[in-house]
């Protein structure tokens, strides 16, 4: 039975949950609004104190300004980059790590998976939030020192992940085929057992998205990762909060945004999680 | 059996305090210049701050003055506040207390019956809607969810204060409801999760069948199944350190409650070294003690761990 490979099982033929279909539409709206940046980052960014704290529907103004007189909506649309290309980099990062160094640990076995295996312990011990609270705050850094930093603290849950699936191939007959064929050693790893893990690999990376822009937009919001001025969910909300009674619209509006993405975001992954591993047992 | 653990944790709590110690040093920033801020600096001024602080030690003397304070229980002055680092946080840590413990027992009374009735029901009305709100629980920010409460319940209807502590008693009650309730959702979705999986293990389990055919009634069977179930909801309390660490700091940030967290903030906003390095050790503390104590829960739970522990 040929397996019909993870594209095959996400996009055939399926009833998708009206959750899952509404939520892949949220996230395609805010791939949208990263698109739409260039388009209103000058409006984000302009400032006119004269019309500062225009509460929701002023004039030109839908959902009012802030203190600065910036416009609440261009503001809000310019954030979606910040809010989401950072976590999708984070997730990325350290599925590739996660790929790399989870495959070596469980193939090579012997010493490397010893230290990497003491690592991912050492790290997973770590508070995520904390730890990057403090690195960031105390050494500064900026956002793609905040975007690297995480990508280090989310690794061991791929490493772990992609470990574990490479250990349960290595003892299929198919590797010791290949073994015998005498293929590279790195041939074995990345052409052969790979694809086979590369449905967990996925689904954690798509979970680690949805956590990744928790993470990254509680940072913005304590003021660590995120310099001042750039337009970002996070950081509107903590400027919002001083004006929410003359523009509520400045908080609700990221706060509801944040939280309608990350759920989505989760149910998404949740639901690939499922699909993916219920075919990989049918098979 | 438990020395060994004791042992294991000072060891990975000294490694610890060195790597953050080295770490706060070594980032940039120049603290003569943070305290002196605009005023104008002699050479004098300097070298009083540099010999105050110690700074002209080599870094590894520097690290055993530190410790040796900080093993008689002082760990040095808090350069933002200029109080004793102990008093600072001493003055914060009841509110921090307060709001876990009222999240804690929030998240736990909510939690596990409604974890177990989803189990119990699952693919029901209740276990739909508590899963729904464990997505939100586990997905939403804290921050974003504690601001949509202010406005809410604070603003748009005036019943609680919007921020502060409040003026002790049932005045600060009445202040930790919301920052409660906010840290609650994130705990709670946790536990129900812990909760609903370990009970659906349970219910399958064939004690739980020889009960039912004995005719014993389902709450006494579930009351049976939850002793079980408790054991894997104990084990995820890492988990819920984990969350509970960052979701304090983004609670009482929004309330702007002067606790642990709001103080953890402003020191590491601050560059206040000696502040960030005695509560990063105080919490990694506090998670290794309660680590240590879910591993004795455990024993507590499980008469066949007791057994074996005994033995071995």
């Amino acid at each position: 039975m040929t397996s019909p490979g993870p594209v095959g099982i996400v996009f055939g033929p399926t009833r998708l949950p009206v959750t899952v279909a509404l939520s892949l539409g949220v996230v395609a709206l805010a791939l949208a609004a990263i698109a739409l940046t260039p388009l209103v980052a000058a409006d984000a960014t302009r400032q006119d104190i004269m019309s500062s704290l225009l509460p929701p529907g002023a004039d030109g103004h839908l959902l009012g300004t802030d203190e600065l007189g910036r416009d609440i909506l261009a503001l809000t649309i310019a954030g979606t980059a910040s809010a989401l290309v950072g976590p999708i980099c984070v997730a990325l990062g350290s599925m590739i790590l996660g790929v790399l160094l989870g495959t070596i640990a469980g193939y090579e076995r012997g010493w490397l998976d010893t230290v990497i295996g003491r690592w991912t312990d050492l790290l997973l011990a770590l508070p995520v939030l904390l730890a990057a609270i403090v690195v960031s705050g105390v050494f500064g850094g900026g956002y793609w020192a905040t975007v690297a930093l995480l990508i280090l603290l989310f690794s061991p849950s791929d490493i772990r992940i992609v470990r574990a699936g490479v250990l349960e191939q290595s003892a299929r007959p198919y590797i010791e085929a290949a073994q015998m064929l005498s293929l590279s050693r790195s041939r074995i790893m990345f052409r052969h057992i790979l694809p086979n893990v590369s449905t967990l690999v996925i689904t954690n990376a798509m979970l680690n998205v949805a956590f990744a822009i928790v993470a990254f937009s509680s940072l913005s919001f304590l003021g660590v990762g995120v310099p001042p001025g750039t337009p970002d969910w996070g950081r509107q909300l903590t400027e919002g909060r001083a004006i929410m009674l003359d523009n509520p619209a400045a908080v609700i509006v990221p706060a509801l945004l944040i939280i309608v993405v990350a759920c989505s975001v989760n149910l998404v992954g949740d639901w690939l999680g499922q699909r993916l591993t219920r075919s990989g047992r049918r098979a | 059996m438990l020395a060994v653990r004791v042992l294991g944790v000072l060891g990975i709590l000294f490694v610890l305090s060195i790597v953050v110690f080295a770490m706060l040093h070594l980032a940039p920033g120049d603290l003569v210049k943070n305290l002196l801020g605009n005023r104008p600096s002699s050479p004098d001024a300097i070298a009083a701050i540099r010999a105050r602080y110690h700074l002209d030690e080599p870094l590894p003397v520097q690290y055993l003055q530190w410790l040796g304070g900080a093993l008689g229980g002082d760990f040095g002055e808090s350069i933002r506040l200029q109080t004793p680092v102990v008093d600072a946080i001493a003055d914060r840590l009841g509110v921090t207390l307060a709001l876990t413990g009222l999240a804690f027992a929030l998240a736990l009374a909510v939690a596990i019956p409604l974890g177990v009735q989803s189990a119990v029901h699952a693919g029901g009305v209740v276990d739909r809607v508590a899963s729904a709100l464990g997505i939100v629980g586990l997905s939403a920010p804290t921050f974003a969810v504690g601001l949509l409460l202010l406005y809410v319940f604070a603003y748009y209807l005036p019943v609680f204060p919007v921020y502060g502590a409040g003026d002790g008693g049932l005045d600060t009650l009445h202040h930790l409801v919301l920052p409660a309730v906010t840290l609650a959702l994130g705990l709670g979705a946790i536990v129900l999760k812990l909760t609903r999986a370990a009970m659906l293990r349970e219910l399958d389990a064939d004690y739980v069948t020889a009960a039912r055919a004995r005719g014993i009634t389902d709450a006494t069977t579930h009351r049976i199944a939850l002793r079980n179930a408790a054991i894997p909801i104990v084990t995820g309390a890492s988990l819920v350190l984990t969350f509970l660490v960052g979701g304090t700091v983004l609670a009482e940030t929004t309330y702007a409650l002067p606790g642990i967290g709001t103080l953890l903030q402003d020191s590491v906003l601050y560059k206040d070294l000696p502040v960030v390095q005695a509560l990063t050790l105080l919490i990694a503390v506090v998670i290794a003690v309660i680590a240590l104590l879910a591993d004795l829960a455990y024993l507590l739970l499980d008469p066949r761990v007791r057994a074996k522990g005994v033995s071995a």
